[in-house]
């Protein structure tokens, strides 16, 4: 058997891309062997493509496009943003089981657990996407931009929900159930991505929805990624500089979750302990 | 030379009613080699100790060194040379037991080959073989426990960390266990163990510590235990009350304490060193005198005997303030 004396000592990088790995792993083993989560990231976005398409399509008209090439960006950011919450959840899940307890006693990286977490998450975000993207083309989704701005903005929306799922994990840490991280993601995140531009033209809202709306991060995010794909129409962006401005806005966003919580959860990891 | 020393170890949680002592100066040394238990009730603060040394929180106050090395300054030192099992087994559900075995020994960093014939081995000496490759989801409780133990066992740990290893196992499964953990005992592994129960301690270790409220209340081997609160129980209840103090009178005459009357003056017990003798002794006395009888027993003491001789209170009331303890942490 093996002496404990005998353990290796591996160099902190390749140790903490390792044990990174390991936990990504791990987490992906549990998504395709859990159903309901493939079923969130599955078929959920199927029908939110179809719903939206096949019920607003008619009734809702955008300026210089047809509803269908205005919607899918609106889609694809609630999507990621949604899809991060699992990120919250899924930390707050395994602190309830215990396997927390377990990680925290082996000899890994103190930030593997959270990259495995936010690595597996984007990978199921990836997969979204694709589906999403495959569901819009059948229902006459197009895009009309250059190559390297499609994969600019598929870049920009996986990000931004990787970014976001840091935030969660956080929120997923200090939390008591994971019923709680379902509940909240409901009542904070529904509004964020409804009163927006993500389904309807923002100027088509009354004044106080209409300020938020121009104000909301996820519209600058929608309106990036219809920017890249060519989706955006004619009509006149609101002259707000995070309007005008949205890759430069969602980056800028991106960078600050990034400084602050990547950190900001690698702390709090190395506090927390089941029970 | 002691592979676990421990001094003056103090946890304090803050809540609405004031500061609560989770561990009040908890002094612990455990030499190599020997297995020690930690024997109290609910939150007496047997798993925040536990918690202390596997470097899961930090102590407000004291010092601990495993193996040589600081908790808080080398937690990852520590890790590497302990195992840990602990109360709710931290087994992934969803994945098989061998993914589980493979995952620990890769973050062990023992490569992927060692990881997994490591795994392989712990499933066949757990003999698990049959459900080895099934997610933990469909295993019982005592499965469950195993491969959580066989977790700790990846490396051959140093010191291997057991908080309550059987509590909410049946008596079945339990006696599995305790053999599974007496034959890694017979190997040399020093072991650190949690237990309610008394039983447990005295099946499985060398030397017993006794906490409540934080503290360490009693030590000793279990033996030194039994002899301070007498090695049986004995019970009667009378069918007359009024026989009361005429039968108090012959069991303190056979017993190795005061004996203790219940209310309504017709249950009479006392501690007694040598059971089966002092029990024939008491009801030739007791028929001798015609004092007659509805029951008459001993029993092996339990940790509530222990607590009441050793702090005067019973067990439940100091788990019962200690789980309004761990409430107001959890706020």
């Amino acid at each position: 058997m093996t002496a404990a004396a005998a353990l290796p000592t591996w160099n902190p990088l390749s140790l903490w891309y390792s044990d990174g790995w390991t936990v990504t792993k791990r987490n992906l083993i549990k998504i395709k062997r859990s159903p309901d989560m493939l079923v969130f990231a599955v078929i959920q976005p199927i029908m939110f493509v179809l719903l939206f398409s096949q019920v607003y399509a008619g009734a809702i008209s955008v300026q210089g496009t047809d509803y269908v090439q205005f919607l899918m960006a609106g889609i694809f950011a609630q999507t990621v943003v949604f899809g991060s919450t699992f990120s919250g959840s899924a930390m707050a899940q395994d602190l309830k089981e215990g396997i927390i307890d377990r990680f925290r006693s082996l000899p890994m990286s103190s930030s593997a657990v959270l990259i495995g977490r936010t690595n597996s998450d984007l990978v199921l975000n990836t997969i979204s996407m694709v589906i999403m993207m495959l569901t819009g083309l059948l229902v006459g989704w197009r895009v009309n931009s250059s190559v390297s701005e499609f994969f600019a903005g598929v870049g920009l929306l996986l990000l931004f929900s990787y970014s976001f799922s840091w935030v969660m994990a956080l929120l997923g840490m200090s939390v008591k159930t994971p019923e709680v991280i379902n509940n909240a993601s409901f009542l904070i995140l529904f509004p964020l991505t409804f009163i927006s531009n993500a389904f309807v033209p923002s100027d088509t809202l009354p004044t106080p929805l209409r300020v938020f709306a121009e104000w909301n991060p996820v519209s600058s995010l929608v309106q990036a990624a219809r920017e890249l794909f060519g989706n955006e129409g004619t009509a006149p962006v609101p002259d707000i500089w995070t309007m005008q401005n949205p890759i430069l806005t969602v980056l800028i966003g991106i960078t600050v979750m990034l400084v602050l919580f990547v950190p900001l959860c690698i702390r709090k990891f190395a506090s927390i302990s089941s029970r | 030379m002691n592979i676990i020393e421990a001094a003056g170890l103090t946890k304090v949680y803050r809540s609405k009613s004031g500061p609560v002592h989770a561990l009040a100066g908890l002094d612990l040394s455990v030499p190599r080699g020997t297995v020690k238990a930690l024997l109290g009730p609910n939150g007496a603060g047997k798993t925040t100790v536990v918690k202390m040394l596997t470097t899961l929180i930090r102590p407000d106050a004291g010092t601990a060194h495993v193996d040589g090395i600081d908790v808080v300054t080398d937690p990852k030192g520590v890790r590497r040379v302990i195992g840990v099992s602990g109360q709710y087994a931290a087994v992934d559900e969803n994945l098989t037991g061998f993914e589980n075995l493979e995952m620990v020994g890769r973050l062990y960093h023992l490569g992927g080959a060692e990881s997994r014939r490591r795994a392989q081995e712990l499933i066949d000496l757990f003999e698990l073989t049959a459900a080895g490759n099934r997610p933990v989801k469909g295993f019982s409780g005592g499965m469950r426990r195993r491969i959580d133990l066989a977790g700790a066992l990846v490396i051959n740990p140093k010191v291997l960390f057991l908080d309550e290893p059987t509590t909410g196992l049946d008596p079945r499964s339990r006696i599995a266990l305790w053999a599974v953990i007496k034959r890694l005992v017979a190997d040399g592994t020093t072991v650190l163990l949690t237990t309610q129960y008394l039983e447990e301690a005295d099946q499985l270790s060398d030397d017993i510590v006794v906490i409540d409220d934080g503290r360490v209340i009693a030590e000793g081997t279990s033996d030194q235990l039994k002899a301070q609160i007498g090695g049986h129980r004995l019970e009667v209840a009378l069918v007359e009350s009024g026989d009361g103090s005429a039968a108090r009178e012959i069991l303190a005459r056979y017993g190795a304490g005061e004996p203790m009357v219940t209310s309504d003056g017709r249950g009479l017990e006392v501690a007694v060193i040598d059971g089966p003798r002092a029990l024939q002794q008491v009801l030739a006395a007791l028929g001798a005198a015609d004092i007659r009888l509805h029951d008459a027993g001993m029993r092996r003491p339990t940790l509530d005997d222990v607590f009441l001789k050793l702090t005067g209170h019973k067990a439940d009331l100091a788990a019962d303030k200690a789980a309004d303890a761990e409430l107001e942490k959890a706020k």
